[in-house]
């Protein structure tokens, strides 16, 4: 994986010394809280309904074993023992103290991470597959061109003061495990004439005007990549609203001037801009290139078939069912661990979790650890012969719970238990449906389902592209909860339709108990997703369900 | 027929902490908003909230937030102050640890 140039060392070392600084002149009254907020923001440092909350960039979600344990040391040391995973590939502390915060940052520098960009209207922390460098469809590991991004842009000064904040999201693979059609940029890899390129997808966005992004181009080479999203980037500078907050994202932009003009703009800008990008960069992602060679392999000695016979314990065998991914390389797995157990805190791993989590990457992982966009921890490269002593370890850790994909895979946001924006709590209803279906036994038999919950309209809960989204609200002083059907994230991405009226916070997860049970009567065959159902049944059967006594009033 | 006066608190969070606090009149904070005072006068209002942005060093993110006076303290109006005055709902951290 990448590892700091002299540069990235002394600029990581710079900001942490100059955030101590102001830190410093904060709490001595030299700034006052509207001259520090920006400073603060600028290094992830928020302020929320109890405490600070630092966020911490996991560029395009990759960590390596000393990194994760050096995520438990912060919690150990300057928090309560936790740290929570979010579907930007981050990891937010709830509970740090501001004087306590430039130690902090310098306990990231000292493994090679920071918390820069992970807020402000700038380009903010590049998001890709977390399967990269190890997927079975994978065209070619995308975190090299991430890790170009994440360069490019950390610090670009045409890019510090854009008019809303930038979200860019890449992916290897066809299968489109990054959500690149909900995000600013949507870079999705593709091959013309056996040349390695991207499509460009751009205006996505969820938030409170959901969009799904519209392909700017459907290939720029590689050398091209570069001055491309410096064009996009710049053309969106001077195009995006600043009057209004709620317009300013490039998603509005590209609504309001239309797709057509927006390409026009950009490749009138790449033409003059592209001659300025004279090689350098493909000779830095060249360099870069060396940093994610894949790992020595070992060779696929052991009967891959041998640990998925009926003779292994059946919750093993589960675990197998659910938690494991083909991988490129024969005889290896990819391993998702699953931070959603029925009751938990979707997203969130203790200290000693994370502890656990790199002492199993070191010892099984090729020391390889990613963090998922829907809140789980993935060991990218485990040879199959160890799965079985990869479980026993997840197990003692409590990570083996085996519902990857299933109803109670959860995503949610830390809704108003801890955000300063939310307008109702998700974390009680994700830990009240995931506690209900698993008290049911019926995860299994219902298959596939993606449900995400989001605490307010800024969506940070990927609600709208859940196959069963949920959406908290105030609705006449007490938490109301929306429901949106038919949402997907994938390759396909499709907003959800909102279903009727909200819920109380004690009607919500009756209402998805009525759905999802509905659903188990509606659906053609036992294979026939809940997705698939809702596409081939449309909204009204699913709809009479959740509000059946409509049903009788009619 | 007797309109209740909207009563109101002056909140905040510690500037170092970051924990959310409550004025006690005249110039004190406490964290918990059973012992915050308990103000029904507009004007009082406004002084505690002046008092309060005037505390740059020790407090930031000052408001007035409705409060119903109970005879055991003040008890939020709104849920999301109710949740601030209690802290998470998914650990006993906050105000909740012992």
């Amino acid at each position: 994986m990448y590892q700091y140039s002299n540069f990235d060392h002394e600029f990581v070392a710079q900001r942490v010394a100059q955030f101590r600084a102001q830190v410093a002149r904060r709490l001595d009254g030299s700034l006052s809280e509207e001259e520090f907020k920006p400073l603060r923001l600028m290094n992830g440092l928020y302020l929320q309904l109890h405490a600070y909350m630092l966020r911490v960039a996991i560029p395009y979600g990759t960590l390596n074993g000393r990194q994760m344990d050096q995520l438990a040391t912060i919690a150990e040391r300057w928090d309560k023992d936790y740290g929570h995973f979010t579907t930007r590939q981050n990891i937010q502390f709830n509970w740090p103290k501001l004087e306590d915060v430039p130690d902090i940052l310098q306990a990231l520098a000292d493994v090679e991470m920071h918390a820069i960009q992970t807020s402000g209207n700038t380009i903010r922390n590049v998001t890709a597959d977390h399967f990269a460098g190890a997927a079975a469809d994978e065209i070619a590991d995308p975190r090299p061109i991430a890790e170009l991004i994440r360069q490019w842009s950390t610090d670009h000064p045409e890019f510090q003061f854009l008019p809303r904040k930038f979200k860019i999201a890449v992916t290897g693979s066809p299968h489109d495990r990054a959500v690149t059609q909900a995000h600013d940029i949507g870079l999705r890899m593709t091959l013309q004439d056996g040349l390695r390129g991207f499509e460009v997808i751009v205006g996505g966005g969820l938030g409170r005007t959901p969009m799904i992004g519209k392909t700017l181009s459907p290939f720029v080479p590689l050398e091209d990549i570069l001055p491309y999203l410096e064009a996009v980037v710049s053309t969106y500078n001077l195009l995006g609203r600043r009057d209004n907050k709620y317009k300013a994202r490039i998603k509005i932009t590209t609504h309001e001037h239309g797709i057509d003009d927006i390409k026009h703009r950009v490749e009138t800008k790449f033409v003059k801009i592209k001659p300025l990008f004279t090689g350098e960069d493909m000779h830095i992602l060249k360099e870069i290139e060396r940093h994610f060679e894949p790992p020595n392999f070992k060779p696929a000695k052991p009967p891959v078939e041998a640990i998925s016979t009926t003779s292994q314990p059946p919750a093993f065998r589960a675990w197998l069912d659910t938690n494991i991914t083909p991988h490129k390389v024969p005889g290896y797995a990819i391993v998702s661990v699953s931070l959603k157990k029925p009751g938990a805190t979707p997203g969130d791993a203790s200290a000693a979790q994370m502890r656990a989590l790199a002492d199993i990457a070191r010892d099984f992982g090729h020391d390889e650890l990613r963090i998922s966009n829907e809140q789980n921890v993935i060991l990218p490269h485990v040879h199959r012969a160890d799965l079985p002593q990869v479980y026993h370890a997840l197990r003692q850790a409590d990570l083996a719970t085996a519902n990857i994909g299933l109803i109670s895979d959860i995503i949610a946001c830390p809704g108003m238990d801890y955000c300063a924006l939310a307008t109702a709590r998700s974390i009680p209803v994700a830990q009240q449906i995931a506690t209900r279906f698993h008290a049911l036994k019926l995860e299994h038999d219902i298959g596939p389902l993606k449900l995400k919950i989001s605490g307010c309209v800024n969506a940070c809960g990927h609600h709208h592209v859940g196959h069963i989204g949920i959406l908290g609200l105030e609705k006449a002083g007490v938490e109301s909860y929306q429901i949106t059907l038919g949402g997907d994230a994938g390759e396909e991405a499709e907003i959800g339709t909102h279903a009727g009226p909200g819920f109380g916070a004690d009607q919500i997860v009756p209402a998805i108990e009525r759905l999802i049970l509905g659903y188990l009567h509606l659906r053609a065959n036992e294979t026939e997703s809940f997705l698939e159902a809702y596409r081939r049944l449309g909204l009204a059967p699913f709809k009479a369900l959740l509000y059946p006594q409509e049903k009788k009033a009619a | 027929m007797s309109v209740t006066p909207i009563s109101k608190v002056v909140t905040a969070n510690d500037l170092r902490s970051g924990e959310v606090i409550y004025l006690r009149f005249p110039h004190s904070w406490t964290p918990e908003l059973s012992k915050a005072s308990v103000i029904t006068d507009d004007d009082l209002a406004q002084a505690g909230l002046a008092f309060a942005k005037g505390q740059a060093n020790v407090v930031v993110g000052a408001y007035l937030s409705d409060v119903v006076a109970e005879i055991d303290g003040p008890k939020a109006s709104h849920f999301r102050d109710t949740f601030r005055s209690t802290g998470p709902s998914n650990y006993r951290h906050g105000k909740q640890e012992i």
